[in-house]
């Protein structure tokens, strides 16, 4: 392998025009510290498209209105909007049906929902939950909860040095008492694509069911949930170019039937006396109080937008970035790349020896070049590779080999600084 | 770069690379330990109190530049210092980080002014301010982890 300026690396064909993608994106205009923004924090949030922007500019400007109970015109049009969001969600996951996606604030929540209702009505005594080794906190924290109040247990599948989960241990772990597997499809702190296909099967020949934290995979990877089979996907809106605050939750519909509402309120019934109250159908029965419309709406115009380039193309052009950027901090003496799976997406997750990870952030704050550096909501990832920390850049769709080299040319300084 | 130098002068990168003080103190009879769940830095800092005067104070742990620059240069300047001018040293740090209108004049801070620079770093104020805290728990001697968040 050539381990030079990548000038000499052989450039494949092109997925798409990344100069007109970054064109789409207004921030892309705005100076950061007196430069143009080089943008490597995308696994915390993503940047928004101009029409993302647009579609919730238009909601709010003419649209504006409360949905699912006006009879007047405007709460017509929103209720339309909004709905028209679900199918086209309902389309980019290939959900069997629209009482499948349900709308909540994010990956959190809806980890959170199925522990709450799902786990509440399920798991007792000396159960077990199985998750992996590299579960973001929100994957384990709603968990630990639920396992408290139940006197239940969680089960942690390891990862290998490299950060690839371990499929025979996992196996081992699967049991009579497990009562669901819930895992990430792809690591926020490693990059790790994990082998989602086999965990569900495996799951399944023993009939248990399997949430999938898609929160770093909608983005970059094609999801077709019925291909896959899991039970519950959770993602959010503003990983995948959409607006904060909204997200979904995926369920198969008999599950979500046999469910037990989340939160109560308005929406989530369709009758009620003092003595009883019956629950609305789904998955508005998930969906208590005033949802948040505009950003559905921004959803969706995600989505469109997603498509309109195709989840395909843009696991090309990240895929080859991420090579890309791989070769280039081998550049870097001791630089160590944590995470380092065969099958991995968007995420090069580094640190560098005596130079702790919030220095190098700040130096390259201060070239114009944004990334995270901390333990990435994954403390037990962090303790398993013994650092407190990692510095993190993560790939969009609008990233490019310039910005790969404004971050090497932005650690040099960092190098320089430490020298 | 003349920014960054602002901030990671060259006595800060000094003390980071080697930190003064950097050890357990055996007899110590204060000690607190100090936690940034933001970047995960931890600190010990241990002291000898004798007749109201610091006779020795010294610290372990992992950290930034920043925090740890900041432990080790507090150790030099504490050393020797009575608890009530520990305690006023405190507080002057404390704004001489946070403080953007300037404020008084730190006639007594000394070489801890190089801190200064950390001011335009909203977020790296915690950096510099962790071992102080954790000092200030010692002092009071509380018993729990304090953390910076």
């Amino acid at each position: 392998m050539t381990a030079g300026t990548g000038k000499d690396t052989a450039r494949p064909e092109l997925a798409y025009d990344v100069s007109s993608i970054r064109e789409d994106f207004p921030i892309f205009r705005e100076p950061v510290n007196g430069r143009s923004l080089v943008y490597l924090d995308n696994a915390a949030t993503t940047q928004k498209p101009q029409s993302v922007i647009d579609a919730v500019t238009r909601f709010y400007t003419r649209e504006c209105a409360n949905i699912h109970r006006g009879v007047h015109y405007l709460s017509e049009r929103a209720t339309e909007s909004y709905e028209n969001s679900r199918s086209k969600i309902r389309r980019f996951i290939n959900a069997n049906s629209l009482q499948e996606v349900v709308f909540v604030r994010g990956t959190t929540e809806a980890v959170n929902l199925v522990a709450q209702t799902y786990g509440r009505t399920h798991v007792g005594a000396g159960d077990e939950i199985v998750i992996s080794a590299m579960e973001h906190h929100s994957n384990i924290v709603p968990w630990q909860l639920l396992c408290e109040e139940k006197n239940a247990r969680i089960r942690t599948v390891p990862i290998t040095r490299t950060g690839e989960f371990m499929l025979d241990e996992y196996r081992e772990l699967l049991g009579p008492k497990t009562r669901l597997v819930a895992v990430t499809h792809i690591s926020n702190a490693l990059g790790t694509i994990n082998p989602v296909q086999e965990i569900i099967r495996l799951a399944h020949e023993r009939n248990i069911p399997v949430l999938l934290d898609a929160a770093q995979a909608v983005q970059h990877v094609p999801i077709d949930v019925q291909a896959l089979d899991c039970d519950f996907l959770a993602f959010s809106g503003h990983k995948m170019y959409g607006p904060t605050g909204i997200g979904v939750l995926y369920g198969k519909e008999n599950l979500l039937e046999e469910m037990p509402p989340y939160q109560g309120g308005g929406d989530m019934i369709s009758y009620v006396t003092f003595e009883k109250t019956l629950y609305n159908r789904l998955p508005y029965k998930f969906e208590a109080g005033t949802p948040n419309v505009a950003g559905g709406i921004g959803l969706g115009a995600a989505v469109d937008y997603l498509e309109s380039i195709g989840l395909e193309n843009i696991r090309a052009h990240e895929h080859d970035l991420m090579k890309y950027g791989t070769m280039e901090l081998w550049t870097l003496d001791e630089l160590t790349i944590i995470g380092t799976a065969r099958e991995k997406a968007s995420v090069l997750s580094f640190i560098i020896e005596g130079i702790h990870p919030h220095d190098i952030g700040t130096i390259l704050d201060k070239e114009g070049v944004a990334i995270r550096t901390g333990h990435h909501c994954a403390q037990p990832v962090m303790d398993f590779f013994h650092t407190p920390a990692t510095a993190r850049a993560s790939l969009g769709l609008y990233n490019t080999r310039e910005d790969i080299q404004a971050l090497v040319h932005g650690l040099r300084k960092v190098k320089e600084v430490f020298r | 770069m003349s920014d960054l130098r602002n901030l990671y002068q060259e006595v800060i990168l000094d003390h980071h690379k080697r930190p003064r003080n950097f050890r357990r103190i055996e007899n110590a009879n204060r000690q607190a330990d100090g936690y940034n769940p933001l970047c995960g830095d931890k600190i010990s800092v241990y002291m000898r109190l004798e007749n109201g005067v610091l006779a020795d104070i010294a610290f372990i742990g992992t950290g930034c530049a920043i925090s740890t620059a900041s432990a080790s240069m507090m150790t030099e300047h504490l050393k020797g210092k009575t608890e009530a001018e520990a305690r006023i040293v405190f507080d002057q740090f404390h704004r001489l980080v946070t403080n953007h209108s300037g404020g008084p004049e730190f006639a007594d801070i000394g070489k801890l002014a190089v801190f200064s620079g950390v001011r335009e770093y909203p977020v790296r104020v915690k950096c510099a301010t962790l071992a102080w805290h954790t000092m200030h728990a010692a002092l009071d001697q509380k018993a729990e982890t304090v953390a910076t968040e």
